[in-house]
């Protein structure tokens, strides 16, 4: 086993002094060595290598080669090389800038391994921490504070308190995040020393950098200390904004995210302060463009000012835009923070739908980001130039993406009433197409847009009809049953083409089974003649011949229905159905207001709350102050007027069009969304009866809605549910 | 903040990589590969850059920008070190590479990532730092971009403006969106610490300051300047001010939304012929003024990824076929103001398809319509580019009107000779309309590319004007050694 061997190698050496050891070693001829194979043959090799030389190297040249070796394999991950820790050690002395960072190097990747041999380290650290040469005084601390031994980090306090006040900023900035780093080590320690307000001290510093740096560090230790408070009143922040200039442009990025913490007690030093750093949203770097951003938009809360709010708002639109000519990464990011930023405060976007219109080059993520965007920004003025544009998308190459094209125009039809009409033909023209991914997109859209306008587009269900011979997945077949099942009057043939879904029954999905059930009810109740003999058929299937308990009760409840009073069954499944609308996916209140508060952050790539995405992050509100604008969330005037249960935005329920994975937290909402829709009528009647009833019904698997006093809003923030794991295939993209 | 860089080969090997902090497990790099194969659109926090994924990890909600960002840089920091960042270049300079890694981050923190200023302490041939290295001031500096004592017998100065226009045409012709994203690269080569000063025909400035032009000013929606540029002085009096970094660099890029007539107007037409063959007409027509010529002008027409056995005819210039981007490139070397030049290339085609499947879009994806075979990927729905140079000439109309340079302190300035070149670059843009889904045969395609150019400007060679100044700022006084 080489590598108990190796390791037991390491252990006997540990006992030897370094000095005698590589003496020795030196005097062993390299035959010796040779014949050996395997690892101890390498460190040996390397160990001798390391010592040769001698007193006629005198630029080192073979050691630096050895030591070379020796970087070289540890990057390979031979941790062999740890065997040669006391020699490494050995070599820390010698002054030789290129030596000492090798070897540092090496002590910083096998300290943890070998904390005893490490310690010996130290003495000639802490000598090194005196040197006249700052680069070297800040290597030696930079190196000491990354250990994570208990010695070093002892050793290290004492010397950090004298390096803060070095004369020289390099070796100041080094120090300040090495506080950070001690803090991570062992936050107790740090706590009761002075170290953080030493550290605090060096806000005052007369160097940006170092300035910058420091609050980086206090950053990063009030991100991980609950006992820590950050407080930056009017003047401090102030300050801050005055050194921003003379900062890099990493710095800048500290100091925008510190100003994060200051809370403006009046509305003028808010606005003041966002003028102040408005000119970062010119800077070229686009971290700092973000976070300014961010800054800017967390200011505009502390402002109460309309008019002051407009002007910031077209200051920041821009920027925005401009990131969108970056590299496809932080493109999507931008994107992605332009859903929220236009969710807060649409004035920002309001009429630059165009610049979100995609290119035929745009990666697959950014296009479906921008068609989101495009969807949010769809209204009425601009319905006929977004149509154009989807039906250009509804013919791209990518499958996933054009099937998100097409639920969107889907969605227009809902969302935009006056313009229904155009987004219908449009849906027809593409199913004329007859491929088949896009025929089972837009019954699935369609029998929603039934629901929405009933009585006015049954005219196109000849169309449909005619291609119920592509319809192989289970939410577009589920869909066209729930047609047939509602239009089964004006269906000449409903019977005929029930029967032909029904003859796979048993193999069906449950979803389809569901709707299949619930169809064959409707058939019967609307045309008894015609569905008597399926009715029987179907109702003994779902009874007798499946283990789902859904389908099972289901059919149990209808039989007894039908078989009790058929008049009531009549009213209770042909009942109307309530309206339903395509507002798109909204953040509650809550979460918007702490995303807003994390823009450009990695959260909102994700778009979800950040505690769900990073446990231990410290929850950030916005703090309360005379000056606190309390919030008014823009909400779609839909979503009031008619609070009613809405879809999601594209991808309600949907399969592999499901539109925005990211934003779908409420996993519930979507399992519910699958059998809700596919269901029908009958659930919704379900729901509402049971709405009658006072009952709240968070992730209710029938109806599918959050409980909201009067309607339907689904609500993709609520609770999780238990049915999350009833969402079948929809939440493939939600992988993280 | 990142706790962790690696560099990963493309099959999410890891090369080399660097713990900051220490709180994620190093082994987490292995769910990386994974990641990639599966979820593709979360593409987080790595980027590639030739056979390398460069990837950082974090624990918290970090400023994912800056991450991002800070990824670029180490690509381009160690482009600039090792000529390539390749797997290879990683292999070889082990060493070095550590060494840039532990000053460009510290505990996760982005630091210094300027590599003039790191090549003056971090440097591969260390026997050169026979003194010991120090920090260089700019580390901590201010001007964390420039170092002080730089010195050149000849002191030159050279400006580009290279544009882009970026056009949306509906299939009827319509302009849906023109933008112009433009670009003012330097090649700076000046002692000591000089202060520039740039005056455009921006017309937010002429506005604030009251002054008129006789010529056009622009309008910029955008500007986005290099972290050398004073950004509060811009935004008081849109003046642009700034101790340029030593070498070259991109000073400003902005951006326009104008609607642009494009300078020069391709239309295709595709005729497809029982799917073994295929033939493309192509009408290009220069839009500009007689007076003006369009250099190296390229137009580059997708074809089909299969396509074989091509034979053009043209009255002008020269065609070849370029297999590995699928397309024919027309190039002419000059092309006169109002000229109208056609050309022919007719290709064959392997595998037969049915003519209706040619609907998939105007200029590229043929290989089939919606999707499914044969245009996988790549060839949906290319646009034809065009790419060319006019000398003196932008889209946007964006002119140089002075660039002035003093050097602050003494002595220096009697050696300081400006000279200032103009050069040219030409850009190319890609657009895409629009077009709707025929199953016709024949495509009219109006689909364009268009890249402009560049105009620059003035010198002062000594305080006397080389070139022609567009409107020169004369109102003050030339100063110092320019006199």
């Amino acid at each position: 086993m080489a590598s108990a061997q190796g390791g037991g190698d390491s252990k006997l050496f540990a006992r030897i002094p370094s000095a005698i050891m590589s003496m020795f070693l030196a005097y062993i001829p390299p035959s010796v060595h040779s014949p050996m194979r395997g690892p101890q043959g390498k460190v040996a090799e390397l160990r001798f290598e390391l010592n040769s030389g001698g007193k006629k190297d005198k630029h080192y040249t073979t050691k630096k080669i050895a030591l070379k070796k020796i970087v070289a394999n540890m990057t390979m991950s031979n941790n062999d090389m740890v065997a040669l820790f006391p020699d490494i050690v050995g070599c820390m002395t010698i002054p030789n800038l290129e030596i000492k960072k090798m070897c540092f190097l090496f002590l910083v990747n096998y300290a943890r391994m070998r904390p005893d041999v490490s310690v010996k380290a130290i003495p000639v650290l802490q000598h090194d921490m005196e040197d006249p040469n700052p680069l070297v005084r800040a290597l030696a601390l930079r190196t000491m504070s990354y250990i994570h031994v208990r010695e070093f980090v002892e050793a290290t306090v004492p010397i950090v308190k004298h390096l803060l006040r070095d004369p020289d900023p390099y070796v100041r900035k080094t120090a300040a995040y090495c506080v950070a780093k001690l803090y991570d080590h062992d936050k107790h320690m740090v706590e009761k020393s002075d170290l953080i307000d030493r550290l605090n001290g060096l806000l005052r510093d007369d160097n940006p950098t170092v300035v910058a740096s420091a609050l980086a560090g206090l950053m990063d230790i009030w991100e991980r200390s609950d006992a820590i408070k950050l407080t930056i009143d009017y003047g401090n922040a102030s300050k801050m904004v005055a050194i921003l200039p003379d900062c890099s442009e990493w710095g800048q990025t500290y100091i925008l995210e510190a100003l994060m913490s200051y809370v403006p007690q009046e509305c003028g030093e808010a606005a003041l302060l966002a003028e102040r750093i408005a000119p970062r949203l010119s800077h070229s770097n686009s971290a700092v463009v973000l976070t300014c951003i961010r800054v800017v938009l967390y200011l505009m809360n502390y402002i109460s000012d309309q008019k002051q709010i407009s002007a910031l708002c077209r200051k920041l639109s821009p920027p925005l835009v401009t990131l969108l000519a970056k590299g496809p990464e932080v493109q999507y990011l931008a994107l992605r923070n332009a859903l929220l930023i236009l969710q807060r405060r649409p004035d920002v976007l309001r009429n630059d739908i165009r610049v979100f219109f995609c290119k035929y080059n745009d990666p697959i993520y950014v296009k479906v980001t921008k068609l989101e965007l495009i969807f949010m920004l769809a209204n009425e003025k601009n319905i006929d130039e977004v149509l154009t544009e989807l039906r250009e998308y509804a013919t791209e190459i990518d499958v996933h993406f054009v099937r998100k094209a097409v639920r969107a125009i889907g969605k227009l039809a809902i969302k935009i009433e006056p313009a229904s009409r155009r987004c219908i033909n449009l849906l027809l023209e593409l199913v004329a197409t007859k491929v088949t991914y896009i025929v089972q997109e837009a019954t699935v859209v369609i029998r929603n847009i039934f629901r929405k306008y009933p009585n006015q587009y049954e005219s196109i269900i000849g169309t449909l009809c005619e291609h119920l011979d592509s319809l192989d997945e289970p939410e577009a077949k589920a869909a066209m049953v729930w047609v047939i099942g509602q239009y089964a009057s004006r269906i000449e043939n409903s019977d005929a083409l029930l029967e032909d879904f029904l003859f796979s029954f048993a193999e069906e999905p449950v979803e389809v089974q569901l709707a299949l059930l619930t169809a064959t009810v409707k058939l019967f109740i609307q045309r008894p003649t015609k569905g008597q003999e399926l009715v029987p058929k179907v109702l003994k299937w779902a009874t007798e011949e499946t283990d789902n308990p859904d389908l099972r009760d289901r059919a149990y409840m209808y039989w007894r229905l039908l078989s009790t009073d058929i008049e009531a069954a009549k009213r209770i499944v042909m009942g109307e159905k309530p309206a339903i609308t395509a507002e798109s996916e909204r953040l509650d209140p809550a979460t918007l207001e702490e995303m807003c508060l994390n823009v450009g952050t990695l959260a909102t790539v994700y778009l979800k709350p950040v505690q769900t995405v990073f446990r231990n992050a410290r929850p950030r509100r916005l703090q309360d102050s005379p000056a606190l604008q309390r919030q008014e969330v823009p909400a779609p005037s839909s979503l009031r007027s008619d609070a009613n249960k809405s879809l999601s935005q594209l991808g309600m329920g949907g399969q592999a069009a499901d539109f925005d994975p990211r934003t779908d937290r409420g996993q519930p909402r979507d399992g519910n969304g699958n059998l809700a829709q596919a269901v029908s009528d009958a659930d919704a009647y379900f729901s509402s009866q049971m709405r009658g009833m006072q009952i709240q019904e968070h992730g209710d698997s029938f109806g599918g809605n959050a409980g909201e006093g009067q309607g339907y809003v689904v609500n993709q923030y609520a609770p999780q549910g238990v049915y999350q794991t009833a969402a079948v295939g929809n939440n493939q993209d939600l992988l993280l | 903040m990142a706790s962790a860089v690696f560099f990963l080969d493309l099959k999410g090997k890891t090369s080399l990589a660097r713990n900051y902090r220490g709180d994620i497990p190093m082994s987490a790099v292995e769910m990386f590969p994974v990641l990639l194969s599966e979820a593709e659109e979360e593409f987080y926090l790595y980027i590639r850059h030739n056979n390398l994924y460069l990837l950082a990890l974090t624990k918290r909600n970090t400023n994912a920008a800056e991450i991002l960002l800070f990824l670029h840089k180490i690509v381009e920091v160690f482009t600039e070190y090792f000529k390539a960042l390749e797997e290879e270049s990683i292999r070889d300079n082990f060493v070095i590479i550590y060494e840039l890694l532990d000053e460009m981050m510290d505990f996760g923190y982005p630091q210094t990532t300027e590599s003039k200023i790191l090549q003056e302490y971090i440097t591969q041939e260390s026997h050169k730092l026979e003194i010991q290295a120090r920090p260089p001031i700019a580390v901590t500096n201010a001007v964390s971009w420039r170092s002080e004592g730089i010195r050149y017998r000849k002191n030159e100065v050279f400006l580009d403006v290279i544009e882009s226009l970026n056009l949306l045409v509906s299939a009827n012709g319509n302009v849906l969106r023109s933008e112009i994203l433009g670009a003012i690269k330097m090649k700076c080569y000046l002692s000591g610490m000089p202060e520039l000063r740039l005056g455009l025909n921006d017309k937010v400035m002429f506005e604030t300051t009251g002054r008129t032009t006789r010529g056009k000013a622009i309008e910029m929606e955008d500007v986005k300047f290099h972290q050398c540029v004073r950004l509060s002085r811009f935004e008081n009096d849109r003046t642009i001010s700034f101790i340029p970094p030593d070498g070259e660099f991109e000073l400003m890029s902005y951006r326009l939304n104008t609607q642009v007539k494009p300078l020069i107007w391709v239309e295709c037409v595709v005729e497809s012929h029982s799917g073994s063959r295929i033939e493309y007409m192509l009408k290009a027509r220069a839009q500009f003024k007689r007076r003006s010529t369009a250099n190296n002008v390229e137009i580059i027409v997708p074809v089909p990824d299969d396509a074989d056995t091509p034979r053009f005819r043209t009255n002008v210039g020269s065609v070849h076929y370029a297999p590995e981007q699928s397309a024919i490139v027309w190039k002419i070397k000059q092309f006169g103001g109002g000229k109208e030049f056609l050309m022919r290339a007719e290709l064959g085609l392997p595998s037969v398809r049915g003519d209706d499947e040619h609907g998939g879009g105007m200029t590229g994806g043929f290989g089939g319509s919606m999707g499914g075979i044969g245009a996988p990927g790549k060839g949906a729905k290319r646009p034809i580019q065009v790419k060319f140079e006019i000398p003196y000439f932008t889209t946007s109309g964006i002119q140089v009107r002075y660039l002035k340079i003093t050097e602050p302190k003494g002595p220096q300035n009697d050696l300081l000779r400006l000279k200032v070149y103009m050069s040219e670059g030409g850009h190319d843009i890609e657009k895409r309309s629009p077009v709707p889904n025929k199953n016709a045969v024949v495509l009219k395609v109006t689909e364009h590319l268009y890249a402009l150019l560049d105009r620059p400007v003035i010198l002062f060679v000594v305080g006397q004007v080389v070139h022609q100044v567009v409107s020169a700022d004369l109102d003050e006084e030339p100063t110092g050694a320019f006199a």
